[in-house]
């Protein structure tokens, strides 16, 4: 994925000119406030890229310290130097220098989230063994002190060997200027003395060195984390590399450090006693404020309230897709069609006029009205996970998901997959338990996604009528139907998918809950800023693509102009709409759609729909761009919406083609199809072949077909 | 007795762990080692997993591993 390239610098700092004085990276536990603080940091001045052959998200940006200049990278969270997913291997690699696309960063800004110090202190003994400069930010000092929570951050950093420690609030940027004072010299506090964490681990991996063949291209803390984390790829990597001597020493040391308990339980013995140790005496902590605040928080944090609460959300959500979206939506589409009509009066009519007006802005225009309803739904999907909801209900369903033979931590990528099933599809690798990895991921595709909702909404829209229930749309009611459709679809395909696979293996979870917080605006809007931009690009580059496609399988071959002299206008305009007609279907789009049209009429679908059905199976939301494109090409009257193109389609004999039975059909077909390419991408990817990706996309194409089929006979 | 038969509020020391279990390692990586005080916090749907504080930070554990951490009030 290409990188947005943001690296101008602020006129302010242009006259002086700071010099780059090296690269700073972000460490911390997940959820500690890592990202916030690169933000308010590097401002605009960064860029996402991907760590090449993996996906996870490389995050890369300039940032001011004082008098110079930081190259800043934020990486993904850690609790510990003992990796447990390829997010956290990717940390590690990069402070041990192991990744070639990544140079081990010069200096280290440890954040940690005050709260929680216990847990921070324990990584921040791995970084301080690391030996690389390091600074703390102390994030959450607002939380903290309303919870009566104080730590005395200069004798901590006095025992600590004189490693700053500045206090900040990430969200509001308290005290980032002292933060920025204290990076500009964190290259300058080097030279102070520090001693080992665990001199002994220190000795045992300076024996295996002193034994390693090319020891120079070997660093102290490599060895030391292959003699704690002896199944890792770090240490089998390594005993490739130091030659048999130095393995044999490696073996030696670590019975003689660990004795046969295992060496990662001893590491947190000695690390907890350490972090214990270095802030006894230093936390004063009273009895916070208690207000009304908490204790609501403490209400809906309890299961049965916490699982309403999800449902009643949701529920309101899709109410609003609908309510305040739709001025949003009307003022969109008013504007498309007026663009339309006026670049139609503008160019000569012909070849570039149609290509423009009914292929591109028809097209293109018809997925983007969809824009503020996904915004809608992302908002959502943003403020459940930055609330620290989501991890609560990871906790709070673990048992039901179990059931279905996946784990709690699946309800992350499940909620996930209702913007996107590819993130949703790669964040399954937090869940240890392959079966239920696999289980998840193949129940991921189900759960309707952002792609499916325009053509939902376009249908509900045109068809469902827009009456209220004691206050409810019946449109909202009608979505949140399809949205429950697609749960049953992903917990059922779970539930087969463990049937069919032998149990066996053990299943673990542990994770830590974050508290419930206010969702912080900034935050928020970063997000669903980046969302929209995804949104975007996407339109206007394979939906922009395949429209144009598709525009001239619909425009060509052109047949003849019929001769309108001494007819009046009204005989003209019917007769221009059927030779429209009769052109389209002539059209090579045309030929196609009837070539097809058979294998779909028992489900109710003429050529058209049909044409656009098969277009969307590399993306979704390509069908109801091309239904724009048909039906603008195959209609002379281009003030009608698509909406109102698709009530008044007609068979050849009068019998209109989207009737009941047809409409809920397709919205089933749609609910059920896996029509996206990049999901199959991500699959494979994941499941390292084809065999799975292959059997999702037979068992949900077929089950999606024959529901509609048996819809459309039983009710028409 | 364990770490899965304290009610809910209780709080005791861990004592003793069972460490073979790979989900056990990774808990004592979050702060679940012999020595600590952890207090019990509420259980999800269905009495699992349990939800434990301990040094400021709240975890969620399933029972399956509860029962490898021996405690004492
Ligand atoms: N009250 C408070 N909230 C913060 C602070 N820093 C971050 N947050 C919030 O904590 C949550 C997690 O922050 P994030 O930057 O995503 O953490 P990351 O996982 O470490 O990148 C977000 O909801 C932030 O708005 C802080 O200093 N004070």
């Amino acid at each position: 994925m290409a990188g947005r390239q943001q690296t101008h610098i602020p006129i302010s700092s242009i006259t002086t000119l700071p010099k780059l004085a090296g690269t700073v990276a972000l460490v911390g536990p997940p959820n500690s406030g890592k990202s916030t603080l690169f933000n308010q940091l590097t401002g605009l001045r960064q860029k996402t890229a991907n760590y090449p052959g993996v996906t996870v998200e490389k995050k890369a940006g300039r940032l001011r310290a004082d008098k110079v200049l930081l190259e800043a990278i934020d990486l993904p969270g850690i609790y510990s130097l003992s990796p447990d997913s390829i997010d956290e291997q990717i940390t590690l690699d990069v402070l041990l220098g192991r990744r070639a696309d990544t140079p081990r960063p010069d200096s280290l800004l440890a954040v940690l989230d005050v709260t929680r110090i216990q847990q921070g202190m324990y990584l921040l003994r791995q970084l301080l063994d690391l030996n690389i400069p390091l600074l703390v930010a102390l994030t959450m000092t607002d939380a903290g002190q309303r919870r009566g929570l104080r730590i005395d951050c200069e004798a901590l950093s006095e025992r600590l060997g004189g490693v700053p420690i500045i206090p900040v609030v990430a969200t509001t940027g308290e005290n980032l200027e002292q933060l920025r004072i204290a990076l500009g010299a964190i290259f300058d506090t080097v030279e102070s003395k520090r001693e080992h964490s665990w001199p002994a681990l220190r000795d045992a991996a300076q024996a295996v060195l002193n034994k390693a063949e090319n020891s120079k291209q070997i660093d102290l803390s490599e060895i030391e984390r292959a003699l704690v984390d002896q199944q890792s790829i770090l240490a089998t990597e390594l005993q490739q590399q130091i030659g048999e001597s130095a393995v044999r020493e490696l073996i030696l040391q670590r019975r003689k450090l660990f004795d046969s308990a295992p060496a990662l339980a001893q590491e947190a013995r000695y690390g907890h006693a350490w972090a214990g140790q270095q802030l006894q005496g230093l936390i004063d902590e009273h009895q916070g404020l208690s207000h009304i605040g908490h204790k609501i928080i403490a209400f809906i944090q309890q299961p049965v309230p916490a699982m309403l609460l999800f449902f009643v959300v949701m529920f309101l959500v899709f109410q609003a897709v609908f309510a305040w979206a739709t001025p949003l939506m009307d003022g969109i589409d008013t504007a498309i069609s007026s663009l339309g009509l006026w670049v139609q009066t503008l160019l000569p009519p012909g070849l570039i006029n149609s290509l423009i007006v009914d292929g591109i802005i028809a097209g293109v225009g018809s997925v983007l009205i969809f824009l503020p309803q996904i915004m809608i739904l992302f908002l959502f999907i943003i403020v459940l996970e930055d609330s620290g909801y989501l991890a609560r209900s990871a906790f709070l369903m673990d048992r039901a998901m179990r059931a279905l033979g996946m784990s709690g931590q699946s309800v992350i990528p499940l909620v996930a997959s209702f913007a996107c099933a590819v993130p949703a599809i790669m964040s399954t690798r937090v869940i240890a338990t392959p079966r239920e990895r696999l289980a998840t991921i193949l129940a991921t595709p189900f759960i309707t996604c952002s792609a499916r909702l325009p053509i939902y909404a376009l249908l509900i829209g045109a068809f469902v009528p827009a009456t209220r229930y004691v206050g409810f749309s019946l449109q909202g009611m009608v979505l949140f139907g399809l949205y429950l459709l697609g749960i049953v679809g992903a917990g059922v395909t779970a539930l087969i998918v463990n049937k069919l696979l032998s149990k066996g293996e053990r299943s673990g979870f542990a994770m830590s809950l974050p508290d419930f917080r206010l969702p912080n605006f900034r935050t928020v809007t970063m997000q669903l800023l980046d969302r929209v931009r995804v949104f975007l690009r996407r339109a206007g580059r394979v939906i922009f693509a395949v429209t144009v496609i598709v525009w001239a399988l619909a425009y060509f071959p052109r047949s003849e102009a019929i001769d309108t002299t001494g007819l009046s206008g009204v005989d003209i305009e019917e007769l221009e709409n059927q030779q429209a007609a009769n052109q389209l279907e002539n059209s090579f789009l045309g030929r196609a759609g009837k070539f097809v049209e058979p294998a779909f009429k028992p489900l109710g679908w003429d050529w058209k729909v049909s044409a656009a059905v098969i277009a969307g199976f590399p993306a979704r939301e390509i069908m109801v761009a091309v239904l724009g494109t048909i039906y603008a090409v195959g209609d002379d009257a281009d003030e009608h919406t698509l909406a109102q193109r698709l009530t008044e389609t007609t068979w050849p004999d009068g019998r209109l083609v989207f009737n009941l039975p047809m409409v809920v059909g397709l919205l089933v077909f749609y609910a059920l199809c896996l029509q996206c390419a990049s999901t199959i991408a991500v699959m494979r990817r994941e499941t390292n072949g084809w065999r799975w990706p292959i059997i999702a996309w037979v068992y949900m194409t077929g089950l999606g077909y024959f529901s509609a089929l048996l819809i459309f006979q039983l009710f028409s | 007795m364990t770490l899965a038969d304290l009610r809910t509020g209780e709080c005791a020391v861990i004592t003793q762990i069972d460490t073979n279990d790979q989900t056990v390692l990774r808990l004592m990586v979050l702060g679940m080692v012999e020595g600590v005080t952890v207090q019990q916090g509420k259980a999800a749907l269905g009495g699992d997993p349990l939800e434990v504080h301990v040094s400021g930070c709240s975890l969620s554990i399933r029972c399956e591993q509860a029962r490898r951490f021996s405690v004492k009030p």
